[in-house]
């Protein structure tokens, strides 16, 4: 079952195999929009490879695939699972190893929070904690540091957001995706509605991610972000499958 | 972790003479998930939660139960009183409507009190603490422990149908639209208590609604049925944010924001 130190040091954490994915739209027509083809990566720990290319070309749509959020059409996409060192392929759609992955393995901030009536930012936070087993106090104390590492106003952390402002609500999200030790990162555009102050914040804990061995697979459009954290670029237009269309 | 679901369902059919009440139905369910089902009125989800929870009899297919000892059983092979042995203890029933769960002139206390009663309790104070103590769990004051739930609005009924059903500690719940009947407002504060005290407790639940969002907020696996098959199954987020099926598209299309 386990593998020896070397090889998991060296074997990647992530990889992607032939991806391919079509959205089908039966209210329309049955219309089919190609989005990638032929994706294939791979992610090692403590890189941060980073997702290139005009809007549309399908840089989220490979992050979804990779957090079991779309479903895959072709290939296979790899992770390695953390407490066996097996690999595990999130394309089978097997809603289990799916779980069973973002419960231990796979960290997601999204574009957008989704926010759950009457669910405090800290209870947000706290979430994958208790998921991944952490007892309830030191779960929401983790979530408290961050936020306020993240200078979320502390008159909010008892508070739904639902009605906190852009800003606010990314950094909750920021903050629950950071919140676990998994050691795969997907970040979407993590900085786009922050201001320079909390964007540094952001900067520094992606930075810290890295040395502690977090493989990041993300999206910047914030070209100094992305200069700061990036330690290699994958052009997604490579994988379009817009032209083909 | 487990490694062997509570609930094995394989190939089931419910037929009204010629007609199709549910057909071709196969799902696994481990402890501490939750499986919404999804679908419109006449789909099938109704009667298919039916029949798996032993309230309707089935026409084909299979039903296995892994009891507390950790045998599994078919329930077609229970006899009737093991079965409604089952069903008072081990397993919870959340009707959409209250007063189909609940007694309306016995009081809030004797209602929680007597699924009690019926896993051998006897000593009135101890029925009592433990009844207080789920009102409270439900945010129900302790004050309304001797009122009946006739004199309680319907999210305070649903609460404490919800106490009713977990006072002995089920492994297995299912509900039936919960949240149907009551108000948005209301709605958000019974999913939340539901949502805490699911995970709280690690149950396992079958949940039939029509209401995606409360598939998204409850709900880690999605099935989708129509017309009494199922058309679509996952991940809860994956149907909703990436539905296949023509008939899931039009779902998740036919709601302003899920």
């Amino acid at each position: 079952m386990t593998q020896p130190s070397s090889l998991a040091a060296s074997a990647p954490l992530l990889s992607l195999q032939e991806v391919g994915k079509t959205f089908t739209m039966h209210l329309r027509g049955g219309v089919r929009l190609p989005v990638v083809n032929n994706v294939e990566l791979e992610l090692h720990p403590g890189e941060c490879a980073v997702l290139a290319g005009p809007s549309g070309i399908g840089k989220s749509s490979i992050l979804r695939m990779v957090y079991g959020n779309y479903s895959v059409d072709h290939g296979r996409i790899l992770i390695r699972n953390r407490e066996n060192g097996q690999l595990e392929d999130i394309a089978s759609g097997d809603p289990r190893t799916i779980l069973e992955s973002r419960r231990h393995t796979i960290a997601y901030v999204s574009q957008f929070l989704r926010a759950i009536p009457r669910v405090s930012a800290i209870e947000v936070v706290a979430e994958p904690l208790r998921a991944a087993g952490w007892e309830r106090d030191a779960a929401r104390q983790r979530a408290q540091d961050l936020l306020q590492r993240l200078n979320l106003p502390s008159a909010l952390f008892d508070l739904p957001p639902a009605t906190f402002s852009g800003g606010e609500k990314q950094r909750v999200n920021i903050a629950r995706g950071f919140a676990t030790d998994h050691p795969l990162l997907l970040l979407d555009e993590p900085t786009a509605s922050l201001d320079a102050h909390n964007r540094e914040v952001v900067v520094e804990m992606i930075e810290e991610k890295l040395r502690c061995g977090t493989a990041i697979l993300g999206i910047f459009h914030d070209e100094t972000v992305r200069d700061r954290v990036a330690t290699r670029t994958i052009d997604v237009s490579g994988f379009s499958a817009r032209e083909a269309a | 972790m487990s490694r062997q679901p509570i609930l094995t369902v394989g190939n089931l059919e419910k037929r009204y003479g010629a007609r199709i009440g549910c057909t071709e139905v196969s799902f696994d369910l481990w402890p501490g998930e939750v499986l919404a089902i999804v679908g419109e009125s006449g789909s099938g989800k109704t009667t298919l939660l039916n029949c798996i929870s032993g309230r309707l009899a089935r026409s084909a297919g299979s039903v296995r139960y892994r009891m507390r000892d950790g045998v599994i059983r078919e329930l077609a092979d229970l006899g009737e009183a093991e079965l409604r042995f089952l069903m008072r203890t081990d397993w919870g029933f959340v009707h959409q409507n209250p007063a189909d769960g609940l007694r309306m002139r016995v009081s809030a206390g004797g209602n929680v009190g007597e699924r009690l009663m019926a896993v051998g309790e006897r000593h009135y104070g101890c029925i009592r603490r433990t009844a207080s103590d789920w009102l409270g769990r439900v945010e129900i004051a302790g004050d309304r422990i001797d009122d009946q739930p006739i004199a309680f609005s319907g999210g305070m009924r649903q609460r404490l149908q919800i106490a009713r059903n977990l006072v002995t500690r089920p492994r297995l719940l299912f509900m039936d639209e919960p949240t149907g009947g009551l108000d948005v407002s209301v709605q958000a504060r019974v999913l939340d208590l539901l949502r805490g005290l699911v995970s709280d407790l690690g149950l396992a639940v079958v949940i039939v609604t029509h209401d995606l969002a409360v598939a998204r907020l409850l709900s880690q696996r999605l099935l989708v049925m129509k017309e009494g098959r199922v058309v679509e199954s996952g991940l809860t987020d994956r149907v909703l944010d990436d539905p296949h099926h023509p008939y899931s598209q039009l779902l998740v299309a036919s709601i302003p924001e899920a």
